[in-house]
């Protein structure tokens, strides 16, 4: 990213906000403008934009997906063309651009470090400073003949419409949570429907946010080994291959909390995360004893380990979902975090009693 | 088959007197908590509100409190573990959504 020239943060020269050059494969062209030189983009994704997005749900070198924040072009818009606001995380840049292809709109990416526009909303860098920040630097004003900005209507948790609209002049309409729902909206002279204003947590958008579950559970395993060699050392004076027998539990434990939870979730009966996984989990691992014909003895420590392990795995989604309140979490973990801990020390008594 | 939280919990709050009936709440509500009776914003079921804090941000009369925050367990375990206030702790490197 190259600043053409060398005068001031801003990059203003002669009164003309000159944007850095963006170097991208989405990057269709440039158009000039009375506002400096703007990146027009595609409105296609690619077979790379698909596999980045792989990647970035699967936490893989998240940081390479921040585009520079600043105006692009979809399209041929003019200074009549409806302004799309949205976050500099590439995944919610082509989850806009995407279906823009039947138009011509302005895009303004806004610098919220390279995080998706809800969360980046909840922590106030989608927020009302920035917009009005982005919205100077950008000098937009000169550029648009209307006054009217879209945003999606997740950043209105960071975003005060009034204090934008006192500070620039522009009004914030908040459009649909989903991009998938802005052709129909154009389409029908911006006229939302209640169906696009609501939040849906579907098995597609749960199962996207497993591997960012499963991967950190995966970091107690050697926690786990630590304890079975314990055990074994205390049990058989010795160590053997057993131990590997003996973690299968343990990932039957971590795939409750980080897999099937979130994948039965509107499913499971109660309205707590902690008591819906400790439940799954027993009935999980007890299916499992039952079919392995376990030694019940050796499984009564592990009904007091396992459904805690699992249910501290599934109250950590409570940060991914779509529908948890901070006052809900602070009551479940109150009394959750020292159950859950009781039970896992009561276990381990229970398994070195067991060996005595 | 539902998705909702824990019950009466939440510390959402509406003054009628000061609403304007503007509607803002309603439209940028992920969860539809607030419909207009007699020209004033009303919460329906507060039990679907997740503490967001869209609507009292975009408040302009100021009728409306939420102590907004993230509804996530791990910050607010970090936040008891450091004693700092809750907030997300995730970066452009680690952002677990």
């Amino acid at each position: 990213m190259s600043t053409p020239c060398g005068c001031g943060s801003q990059n203003t020269c002669s009164g003309i906000t000159i944007q850095p050059i963006v170097h991208a494969p989405w990057i269709t062209g440039i158009v000039a403008t009375t506002v400096g030189l703007i990146p027009t983009i595609s409105t296609k994704l690619t077979r790379s934009d698909r596999l980045s997005a792989l990647k970035m749900r699967l936490g893989i070198g998240r940081m390479k997906y921040k585009i520079p924040p600043g105006l692009y072009a979809a399209g041929r818009p003019a200074a009549t063309s409806p302004v799309l606001v949205t976050a500099n995380y590439k995944l919610s840049f082509d989850r806009l651009r995407m279906h823009l292809s039947a138009f011509n709109a302005w895009i303004l990416v806004l610098d919220t470090n390279g995080i998706n526009v809800w969360c980046a909303a909840g922590k106030g860098t989608f927020g009302t400073a920035e917009l009005i920040n982005r919205i100077r630097i950008t000098k937009l004003e000169q550029l648009i003949s209307h006054r009217k900005l879209i945003l999606p209507q997740l950043a209105a948790p960071g975003v005060a419409a009034h204090l934008v609209k006192e500070a620039t002049g522009f009004n914030v309409k908040y459009g649909p949570v989903y991009a998938h729902d802005l052709p129909d909206y154009f389409r029908n002279d911006s006229r939302i429907k209640p169906g696009m204003r609501r939040v849906h947590f579907p098995l597609r958008d749960r199962l996207a946010l497993i591997p960012m579950e499963l991967m950190p559970a995966l970091k107690y395993i050697p926690v786990f080994i630590a304890w079975l060699i314990i055990v074994q050392l205390l049990r058989d004076h010795h160590l053997s291959f057993k131990i590997l027998t003996e973690l299968i539990p343990y990932f039957a434990a971590i795939f409750c909390g980080s897999v099937l939870f979130q994948i039965l979730l509107p499913w499971l009966p109660f309205r707590s995360f902690i008591i819906n996984s400790w439940l799954l989990t027993i009935i999980f691992i007890t299916t499992l004893g039952v079919l392995f014909a376990v030694d019940w003895s050796s499984f009564l420590p592990l009904l007091f380990i396992l459904p805690p392990i699992s249910a501290y795995l599934a109250v950590n989604f409570t940060g991914s979902t779509t529908f948890t309140s901070l006052s809900g979490v602070k009551k479940e973990l109150a009394w959750g975090i020292p159950v859950i801990i009781i039970s896992i020390i009561s276990g381990m008594i229970i398994q070195f009693v067991s060996i005595i | 088959m539902s998705l909702v939280y824990l019950k009466n919990v939440v510390t959402l709050k509406l003054d009628a007197d000061k609403c304007d009936g503007c509607g803002m709440c309603l439209q940028v509500c992920p969860h539809a908590v607030f419909h207009i009776e007699n020209r004033k914003a009303v919460i329906g079921d507060r039990d679907r509100c997740m503490e967001c804090g869209a609507c009292t941000r975009n408040c302009a009369a100021g009728a409306l409190f939420v102590r907004a925050g993230v509804g996530c367990a791990t910050a607010v375990i970090n936040s008891k573990l450091h004693g700092t206030e809750v907030s997300c702790g995730c970066s452009e490197e680690v952002c677990c959504n």
